[in-house]
């Protein structure tokens, strides 16, 4: 399957789905920037990776997906819980990247300009994961 | 309030408001691409390390910024258990993702910790 840009999902999403978003994703950020200060950078390192998007889009995928079924007359929760899994399952995949983004601004950070370690490390993010995406799919 | 404990509120509502965008903007794609599976890249993106590591380097300096990205490393392989635990049970049990989400952060904590314990500590 090829991958798609599909801006119809926009419109099945309600404001306050991407107001929840915000807010768990700002609390987590500040949350980890308060970890650091008062436990260190080693306590506070580990929830750089805390899984703050995950829980939210997994819950939306659920019910956009069971909404589709229902609007068909169908029942919908099995192909939600697939869709879902399948969601989390390409996380799965994308926390590899993270390994990645991890490792690679750990080794520029002392030595590279900023924007440019976080450029670094967004694309080895961004590469390690479609690489294994793509490899996956091909095995 | 003392001046620096205005100067660590002011610094939490800067990282809430750029940590709530980041992870927003990254979500937003999630929902924009399919299949599924590649959408899903997105639940993983650095959003929280790209909002939080620029400001720790302004202000707490860029050794402090690697120590952190080091033990992100852990908190990774984390998120990498955490995400197939969601994955597995999602396919095979019959629970809601709000449950299962949200029953599995043990396994983030767990994973994470221990690999703090045995590597970082």
């Amino acid at each position: 399957m090829r991958i798609k840009v599909d801006s119809a999902v926009l419109s099945e999403s309600r404001w306050y789905e991407f107001g929840i978003r915000f807010l768990f994703g700002g609390l987590i950020t500040a949350a980890a920037g308060l970890i650091a200060t008062r436990f260190g950078a080693e306590i506070g390192g580990l929830f750089l990776a805390f899984p703050a998007i995950l829980p939210a889009s997994a819950t939306l995928v659920e019910k956009h997906e069971k909404q589709r079924k229902v609007e068909k007359g169908l029942n919908g929760s099995v192909r939600a819980r697939r869709a879902t899994g399948v969601d989390a399952a390409g996380a799965t995949i994308g926390s590899l990247g993270l390994i990645a983004f991890a490792a690679t601004a750990a080794l520029l950070l002392t030595e590279a300009r900023m924007s440019l370690v976080l450029l670094c490390a967004t694309i080895a993010w961004g590469t390690v994961s479609a690489v294994i995406w793509h490899l996956r799919r091909e095995i | 309030m003392h001046q620096r404990e205005r100067f660590v509120m002011k610094e939490m509502l800067f990282r809430f408001l750029v940590g709530g965008t980041v992870v927003s903007a990254f979500a937003l794609l999630g929902d924009l691409f399919k299949p599924k599976s590649f959408a899903g890249l997105f639940g993983a993106a650095p959003s929280v390390a790209l909002a939080t590591l620029a400001l720790t380097v302004s202000t707490k300096g860029a050794a402090f910024a690697a120590t952190e990205a080091h033990a992100m490393m852990a908190g990774a392989i984390a998120f990498f258990a955490y995400a197939l635990c969601v994955s597995r049970v999602m396919m095979r049990r019959h629970f809601s993702a709000l449950l299962v989400t949200v029953c599995s952060i043990p396994v983030w904590f767990g994973a994470a910790f221990g690999l703090w314990y045995v590597w970082l500590r």
